[in-house]
């Protein structure tokens, strides 16, 4: 891909991303820091790629030490990310007793 | 070499998928009924981000026969490196086992500190992989015969930069959030001057490294956007944290789609850029609802100061003390009742005896609701969690504009760690810090009962809040938690 339809795809996903996080209800603003958070971590796929390199000589061994590490950081995020807003989102709960409210 | 970049279609209509997938896990937040499903979306694209890599860029080494490299069609023969393929998925298991046993212990209080680790993870992670690839470009197709494409180099600089500066300013931002730090503004002398002398070297650094990619450029790109991080965030106080969490979540953001610029990859431009703006618009409603620019936030040292003209001032003024048993009798003979919590609730723990007293108020017959404004707590939605966290159903809680006017027609006002969100000077006093911050009109209710440790102290902002002493607020002072409690045994 040549760099114009790149930039393209990243200026069209700014839009979008402009428009469907403004239609996020703030009562979700925390889960919405979380699973930006775990979807950030898509970053893992340069980690996969520089962790299945052969490296070549020294440089090319610590290039896939630390692809090897920041395997772990984003995993650590994904699953962590994920999970808590999992936890988080199973919370909000509507009113389960609407008679409570009718009094 | 071995790989180049998104050849394989199949591979980049995947990525696509994910970046839609990404797209839609946002999308399913619009509403809380949706939002579980959002979720499982963004589990989903991730599922389909990695496995995709893990397939396309399968680990290979040479193949040996008998002692002597095999060639295939003129090609050097290549099989599966059962090896790598075995440390890849540790490493991913290891970072499960950690990510998942956290997001299970954490408490619900402590979600700031945890997000902004995270944030601190994603940056270091950026750091990491800009490294590799500069180390390594040849496995990243980004380079030939060892010399790294201009573009290239410009994107894997500012992806380092930004990664870096995500990382230290996470780190600083957990300190502060976590306790190990003071809330207080730490300000250097000098330090505008030091940020933009960091800031230009940086820029200039990377300018350079189109020109000469020899490492100690690199590694001072890196070194430098650790340092500006860290100095960026120790100048700013514990009540502009929500703007600071906010804005480290948009450049962990713009630090994946930088990375996915070099990599060539769209999942991580789409998610880069949704980030990025995500954290970016979260920023601007922060903003907005202290009435402060990004700028000023950014420039730090505000809620500092003990503000010690006004606490003096304070204490000649009559204010009237009330118990929890007038409290209690106060609303359970109210018709309706807004909660207005604050941080102080969050540091008390008291939204699950808050809801007690919610229920024992509903047993009555009284209306109650919640009212949030937008920057109360550490993070945006931090009081939302929490209140849900105590099982409050979401459609009693209400935001700032939704409620406000209802203030007037409420018989009492319970405002619970809450101070700067509920002071009239901010509409009324020119000269006060917080003037123009939109804020709840409490002083129109009826009564107000309002929940604080002790009169000395005063909101972050280190202003004086008239409503401690209007005729017909009744200060409780106490720990907030201990309060609410009490006020539930008088309930009965």
């Amino acid at each position: 891909m040549d760099f114009i339809s790149i930039l393209s795809i990243f200026v069209m996903a700014v839009f979008v991303g402009y428009y469907v996080v403004w239609s996020v209800t703030p009562a979700l603003h925390t889960p919405l820091m979380a699973v930006t958070n775990a979807i950030s971590s898509v970053i893992i796929v340069g980690a996969l790629i520089a962790s299945a390199a052969i490296g070549i000589g020294g440089t090319g061994a610590t290039s896939k030490w630390l692809g090897l590490l920041a395997v772990v950081l984003a995993s650590v995020n994904i699953f962590g990310g994920f999970a808590v807003t999992a936890r988080m989102l199973a919370m909000y709960k509507k009113k389960d007793r609407p008679a409570a409210g009718s009094k | 070499m071995e790989h180049t970049i998104a050849v394989n279609p199949w591979a980049s209509l995947a990525y696509l998928v994910a970046g839609v997938c990404f797209i839609l896990a946002l999308r399913g937040l619009s509403s809380p009924t949706s939002s579980q499903r959002g979720n499982r979306f963004g589990m989903i694209g991730m599922t389909i981000a990695v496995v995709t890599t893990l397939i396309v860029h399968v680990p290979m080494k040479a193949m040996v026969v008998a002692g002597g490299p095999v060639f295939i069609d003129g090609q050097r023969g290549m099989i599966l490196d059962p090896q790598t393929l075995g440390e890849i998925l540790v490493a991913i298991f290891i970072g499960a086992a950690i990510g998942i046993i956290t997001a299970r212990r954490i408490a619900m209080t402590a979600m700031p500190q945890l997000v902004a680790a995270f944030h601190s993870l994603v940056g270091l992670a950026a750091v990491l992989v800009a490294g590799a690839a500069f180390l390594n470009p040849g496995a990243f197709g980004i380079a030939e015969a060892g010399v790294i494409f201009t573009q290239s180099r410009i994107e894997m600089g500012l992806g380092v930069a930004i990664g870096a500066i995500t990382f230290s300013g996470s780190v600083i931002a957990f300190l502060k959030l976590n306790g190990n730090m003071g809330g207080k503004p730490i300000m250097l002398p000098g330090r505008h001057v030091i940020n933009l002398a960091v800031l230009a070297g940086i820029l200039g650094l990377v300018a350079y490294f189109t020109q000469d990619q020899s490492p100690w450029v690199f590694w001072t790109i890196t070194g430098l956007s650790f340092a500006i991080g860290f100095l960026l965030i120790i100048p700013i106080g514990g009540a502009d944290m929500p703007v600071v969490v906010s804005m480290l979540n948009s450049y962990s953001g713009w630090a994946a789609a930088a990375m996915g610029f070099t990599l060539h990859n769209t999942a991580m431009i789409i998610t880069g850029a949704l980030v990025g703006s995500s954290g970016a618009i979260l920023s601007y409603i922060m903003c907005r609802a202290m009435n402060r620019s990004f700028i000023s936030v950014i420039a730090g040292g505000f809620g500092g100061d003990s503000g010690g003209g006004a606490a003096a001032a304070a204490t000649d003024r009559p204010w009237k003390r009330g118990s929890a048993e007038d409290a209690a009798f106060l609303m359970s003979q109210a018709e309706q009742v807004i909660i207005v919590p604050g941080y102080g609730m969050a540091v008390a723990q008291a939204q699950h005896v808050l809801r007690e007293m919610a229920d024992k108020l509903k047993e009555e017959g009284v209306r109650v609701k919640y009212a949030i404004h937008p920057v109360a707590g550490r993070m945006p939605g931090h009081m939302n969690v929490l209140l849900a966290e105590a099982n409050v159903p979401y459609d009693e809680v209400f935001e700032l504009e939704d409620i406000n006017s209802e203030f007037a027609q409420t018989d009492v006002a319970f405002i619970i760690g809450a101070n700067d969100v509920v002071n009239p000077a901010a509409k009324t006093d020119k000269s006060s810090p917080i003037y123009g911050m939109p804020v709840f009109d409490v002083n129109k209710a009826k009564t107000v009962l309002f929940i604080k440790r002790s009169m000395g102290g005063v909101g972050y902002a280190g202003v004086d809040n008239d409503v401690f002493y209007q005729d017909n607020t009744m200060m409780l002072l106490a720990d907030a938690k201990k309060m609410v409690e009490e006020i539930v045994k008088a309930l009965g």
